[in-house]
């Protein structure tokens, strides 16, 4: 299924080749790869030159996308074998002629670039990701959970968390592990675990705190070099084990 | 058993068989050279020399429980369903106490002059 196409007179140096992972599941045993030559500008981002493709060459090409300003967390997917967002990458920086795009490993794929996000958002929701707090103390209008500096510093990193998905692509243990809650789950635990304001931590604790839970991170880092955010899921994770293996409260 | 227990356990045993069989090395090291402590009558005589066997029960114990832990994680994180993991946890269970069982049974027997 290979193909090569594209502008006609467009050769010069700022062309590059686009090269899109293509598999449907319903159809398809292995991903093939098409190529398109796409103009790019410094600014160009990989996810335009995908629209790009779109709009002029073959719209069938399934890609999910949304905000365009790395806030919405949708465009997730491996560009030149890095989990990296679309919107936020330049081709520019990428510093190669040829870019590759493909699904995010870990992922069920829906087809092309799109990914199934059901057991993230399922293993999310699972770790009760807001704060947890007595009925009685919210009945009160004018009640306040004031926190200092230091205790949002606590956890505040964590809270940049945009559900992308990358961190779970990157995971190792993700890959052979179908049952693992993932890094994107376990550092969201921390970020209320460590919120001075909550008071759910025993029952967090007790969720992550099984065969397939948190004692299955081997801490290989990938999760926090791959976050396009700047949360660092592998610390959080090794902050999490302290209030398990009691060094913290 | 809750897996923060168990993971508490598996580094504390490592933690444990380490310091011992620091201890077991040194042992082989200063009783007369390396060779000569690995000799048929040298290691009879370490099994019958109780603080000395009762060291070898532990680090017999640690490295067996560590081990096998370490292989049901490995096993876990390898293949998953309910049943394998079942199987995983207690054939694991059933291997580390057999080995126990086995190399006390060793010890036990050499240190009471039956080998």
């Amino acid at each position: 299924m290979a193909q090569v196409s594209g502008i006609a007179d467009d050769q010069s140096s700022r062309t590059k080749t686009l090269r899109i992972a293509r598999f449907n599941p319903e159809k398809d045993t292995e991903k093939q790869f098409m190529e398109f030559s796409v103009p790019v500008e410094k600014w160009t981002t990989v996810l335009e030159t995908i629209l790009d493709v779109k709009k002029h060459y073959d719209h069938s090409v399934a890609v999910r996308y949304s905000c365009r300003q790395a806030t919405c967390g949708s465009c997730g997917m491996i560009i030149n074998g890095k989990p990296r967002l679309a919107c936020f990458t330049k081709v520019s920086e990428l510093d190669s002629d040829v870019v590759t795009v493909e699904p995010m490993n870990n992922f069920p794929i829906i087809r092309d670039l799109a990914v199934k996000f059901e057991r993230l958002f399922d293993t999310h929701h699972k770790i009760k990701p807001y704060l947890v707090r007595d009925d009685t103390e919210l009945e009160s209008d004018e009640k306040e959970f004031s926190q200092s500096p230091e205790e949002l510093e606590q956890y505040i990193q964590f809270a940049n968390c945009i559900k992308c998905g990358l961190c779970n692509s990157a995971c190792p243990t993700m890959a052979t592990d179908s049952s693992f809650v993932g890094p994107q789950a376990l550092a969201q635990a921390y970020r209320y675990v460590a919120d001075s304001r909550d008071k759910g931590k025993d029952s967090r604790l007790k969720i992550i705190d099984d065969s397939h839970g948190i004692w299955r991170c081997h801490f290989a880092g990938s999760c926090s070099q791959v976050c396009p955010k700047g949360v660092d899921p592998a610390m959080g994770i090794q902050l999490l084990r302290g209030y398990m293996l009691g060094f913290r409260s | 058993m809750r897996e923060s227990t168990i993971m508490k356990i598996h580094y504390g045993t490592a933690l444990a068989a380490v310091a011992l069989v620091a201890v077991h090395i040194l042992m082989r090291l200063t009783s007369g050279g390396f060779a000569e402590s690995l000799e048929y009558e040298a290691v009879l005589a370490n099994y019958k020399f109780i603080p000395y066997a009762i060291m070898l029960e532990l680090i017999l114990i640690l490295l067996s429980v560590h081990g096998f832990n370490g292989l049901r994680v490995i096993l876990l994180e390898l293949k998953q369903g309910k049943t394998y993991e079942k199987a995983v946890s207690y054939g694991c269970l059933a291997a580390m106490f057999g080995l126990i069982a086995y190399g006390s049974r060793t010890i036990i027997m050499t240190n009471m002059g039956m080998v």
